[in-house]
């Protein structure tokens, strides 16, 4: 295995990872959540509770039949007031369950650990916990560990990277449950048949290292096995945890554009999302809760909060301290990829992470100017592309120049947008220039259908005319 | 309460586009500060001229389209700058003003300004000099006697003096017409200047590119502060130098195949090589009119093409050509080849494979 533990290109903007010393603190105070019924990959769930039932943390509210969907819990105990259509953290209408709660977290009769004797018990019990990719993508994890059966995996990565800039929450967890971190993976390489697994972290967590080592110790003298599990340290450079990079940083492998990491035989997995299969199989407490990082300049209080999910921004920022200034900027996720939302009304999903409070001295904009071909976006792409030809295009709205500069391919970092010394927006002009190209393609396609449906009408046609000639 | 709202990223760097040419033109400073030394205080004023005059020409041009002002951005001081650096000691100040106008005006914003220029505008502007005033463009002066700045103040004259190029021209044409023998064309020359007289500037050429030291801080200063990466630089020195070497008037191989193991017989191949690095243009033209970033390709692989392809460019010329100098024009031809030589090396995604050819094939 040939280790590099770091990938072509990147950036390094100021980690400012100032509350990566403050334990969690868990947040109760709130009297309505508003649980968005889609927040995943995938199709959006259906709701199964109506206006006026009660309901106790943990219980169903939403599911779908749909292979990609996973169930959706309540995450307090309480009445459920109304299903209403609320904007969600992208701006587009989304229908979500509002649930009154009374404030006495009661859990549901049904949560209990589940029962696993197979593998598929394994996948089924990872869907029923309602667990999607917590790095952010909100990918199904049951698919994710279900690969075709000719791409078996050979390596489990833990995504322990956290590479975006203030976001601790995944480092505090690691510090605070690593046992239940450890249990997720032996369960993960167990079911899924996975002989080894490494965790890599970025070198910027001091103790990473040290607490996977004295909890597989601890393990060792409990129950004697050891277990192929490694921790490796990986050079501190956006965007490491970005999945592309992390495999080829800690296996060598390079996924192809348009493949999945199970073509290069590894499975990958956020160490959020891990813990919460370790947390599931011990008290069968399906995804109810995240542990988020609050931090920016706005706010009177730092630190990581375990929120219940569907708790409302606006209502998370005021239980844990206030407001200092009035925000100009608030961020789901982290300020490297997160979203900035236009109303502090929408609900927490399952895949944040952080939410950034910034004031006017983090949000100014400065001004764009022109390109001045310095080639830093170039340098700074992981995916080797060249942005600030993708950025012309996509202002020109040229197509096959878009095509020539694989625009499609771009992970969307916004590396190339950190490090442009003209500050222009080529994350902006990327996503354009993406939803040009689906439009072009769409357009392609109905033609494609109009042309072989004419053609049909036409040939038809032309048998009719075939069989008209002879008679003449 | 209004929420700004725009895509990620939320965080930007530091560098904007008006640091990195303040970067180019702190890195000049030095070469600035020695032209001082070398060719007294008409070198400064000339430097100053320039530089006002491009912001002038700048501002009025931007002004006169209806575009936005751009003179805080620093690209045309160090337009102007470059431009004087790359001039004779003795030049008249208006020639220096037309060529401002015709770098500034002509070559940057009637192609739209920063950014879109497809060719350096101090080099052009350079060469617009030489084929408008061949005359005053090639008439070198040197002072006589060590660095002084105050001399100008003293009454004390330049004296006309060839280029070092142009000496070892003469030399090797003497040498064709059978006054020395080939091999000994260089250190044993009493007429060619001694390496250090070369490294520190005490030669006849324009009033930056003599100090080689003064360059080489600069082009320190720019890796430091990570303005440049040294692909074209390198690829241009190190193409040259080989060209030189193999090729040169005295070939490393011939000088040293009698006497391989003689120090002395090194001493003389290397002369040659060095001489060419230190003289004229080169080292000034390799960091800091090569490596300027509108007119130069943005990939890795395509630098080194660029780099190498300006190194050929120069020896042919300086061996072959007509003049004795070649790097503007080098630069120059090279910077026409850029958008070209970036579309040729545009890279394959992250993970993508070569194409393979068929197996049949």
């Amino acid at each position: 295995m040939s280790t590099v533990l770091a990938f072509r290109g990147g950036v390094h903007p100021r980690h400012n990872k100032n509350t990566d010393v403050l334990p969690s603190i868990r947040l109760t105070d709130f009297s309505e959540v508003d649980i968005p019924l889609h927040q995943q990959i995938g199709p959006p769930c259906t709701c199964v509770v109506s206006p006026g039932d009660y309901v106790c943390v943990g219980q169903v509210i939403a599911r779908s039949e749909h292979p990609m969907a996973v169930p959706i819990h309540s995450s307090v105990s309480g009445t459920v007031k109304e299903i209403h259509h609320v904007v969600s953290e992208i701006g587009e209408p989304i229908e979500a369950v509002r649930i009154e709660s009374d404030g006495k977290f009661v859990d549901d009769p049904s949560v209990a650990p589940p029962v696993i004797e197979s593998r598929e018990d394994f996948i089924a019990a990872v869907r029923a916990s309602g667990l999607v990719g917590l790095g952010g993508a909100a990918f199904p994890t049951h698919i994710k560990l279900n690969p075709p059966a000719d791409k078996k995996p050979q390596f489990l990565l833990i995504n322990a990277a956290e590479c975006e800039p203030y976001i601790t929450s995944d480092y505090r967890m690691m510090c605070e449950n690593p046992d239940q971190i450890i249990d997720g993976i032996l369960a993960v390489m167990k079911w899924i048949d996975i002989p080894r697994a490494i965790i890599g972290y970025e070198d910027n967590k001091p103790l990473v290292s040290r607490i996977f080592e004295h909890e597989l110790e601890k393990r060792i003298f409990k129950t004697g096995e050891c277990h192929d599990i490694r921790v490796h340290k990986m050079k501190t450079v956006y965007p490491q945890g970005a999945e592309k990079m992390f495999i080829y940083a800690l296996t060598g492998r390079k996924v192809p554009p348009g493949k999945l990491p199970h073509d290069v035989h590894v499975t990958v997995l956020n160490v959020s999302t891990v813990r919460q299969i370790g947390l599931y199989l011990r008290t069968g407490m399906p995804l109810v809760r995240r542990r988020i990082t609050l931090d920016g300049s706005a706010l009177n209080i730092h630190g990581n909060f375990n929120v219940p999910i569907g708790a409302r921004v606006r209502d998370i920022i005021e239980s844990a301290g206030g407001l200092r200034e009035d925000p100009t900027k608030v961020i789901m996720g982290g300020p490297m990829m997160g979203v900035a939302l236009d109303s502090m009304d929408c609900g927490l999903i399952k895949a944040n992470n952080a939410i950034l409070v910034f004031g006017s001295k983090e949000t100014r904009v400065p001004p764009e100017s022109a390109c001045i071909r310095c080639a830093r976006c170039v340098m700074a792409c992981p995916m080797l592309l060249q942005p600030a030809g993708i950025d012309q295009a996509a202002r020109r709205k040229d197509i096959e120049m878009l095509t020539h500069f694989r625009v499609m391919d771009c992970i969307e970092c916004g590396s190339c947008t950190y490090s442009c010394p003209a500050k222009r927006f080529i994350n902006q002009s990327i996503t354009d220039g993406k939803k040009l190209i689906r439009a072009e393609k769409e357009r392609y396609a109905s033609e494609q259908r109009l042309r072989t449906a004419s053609q049909k009408a036409s040939s038809g046609k032309e048998e009719q005319d075939g069989k008209s000639v002879p008679k003449e | 309460m209004k929420l700004q709202v725009s895509n990620s990223p939320h965080i930007r760097d530091k560098v904007t586009t008006a640091s990195l040419m303040r970067d180019v033109a702190i890195a000049l400073l030095p070469a600035a500060v020695a032209s001082g030394f070398l060719f007294g205080i008409r070198a400064v004023m000339m430097i100053i001229v320039s530089v006002a005059c491009c912001v002038l020409f700048e501002y009025l041009s931007r002004r006169i389209m209806k575009r936005e002002n751009t003179i805080l951005d620093f690209s045309a001081i160090v337009t102007g700058i470059l431009l004087a650096l790359n001039l004779p000691p003795t030049l008249p100040y208006y020639m220096i003003v037309l060529g401002a106008l015709f770098a500034i005006v002509v070559v940057k914003q009637m192609f739209g300004g920063l950014g879109n220029n497809f060719v350096n505008p101090a080099l052009a502007a350079r060469i617009f000099l030489v084929i408008a005033f061949p005359t005053q463009m090639t008439h070198w002066t040197v002072r006589e006697g060590a660095f002084s700045f105050f001399d100008s103040f003293l009454g004390k004259d330049l004296v006309s003096s060839a280029t070092p190029l142009a000496m070892m021209r003469n030399t090797v044409a003497d040498a064709a017409s059978g006054a020395t023998s080939s091999a000994t064309i260089a250190a044993e020359s009493s007429s060619l200047p001694s390496l250090l007289s070369l490294f520190l500037g005490q030669k006849g050429g324009c009033i930056g590119e003599v100090c080689i030291l003064a360059l080489l801080i600069g082009a320190a200063y720019l890796f430091v502060r990570k303005v440049i990466v040294p692909w074209i630089p390198l690829a241009y020195l190190g193409s040259f130098t080989i060209l030189v070497l193999f090729f040169g008037h005295t070939p490393l191989l011939e000088a040293v195949r009698y006497r391989p193991l003689s120090l002395e017989a090194w001493q003389n191949a290397m002369y040659e090589p060095l001489f060419m690095l230190l003289t004229g243009g080169l080292m000034i033209g390799a960091f800091f009119m090569a490596t300027d970033y509108v007119t130069s390709p943005v990939t890795r692989s395509g630098r080194i093409i660029f780099g190498i392809g300006c190194g050929i460019m120069t020896f042919l010329i300086r061996y072959y050509g007509n003049m004795a100098e070649g790097v503007s024009f080098s630069i120059i031809l090279m910077n026409i080849l850029t958008p070209h030589i970036d579309r040729m090396t545009l890279s394959k995604p992250f993970g993508e494979r070569r194409a393979k050819k068929h197996a049949s094939l």
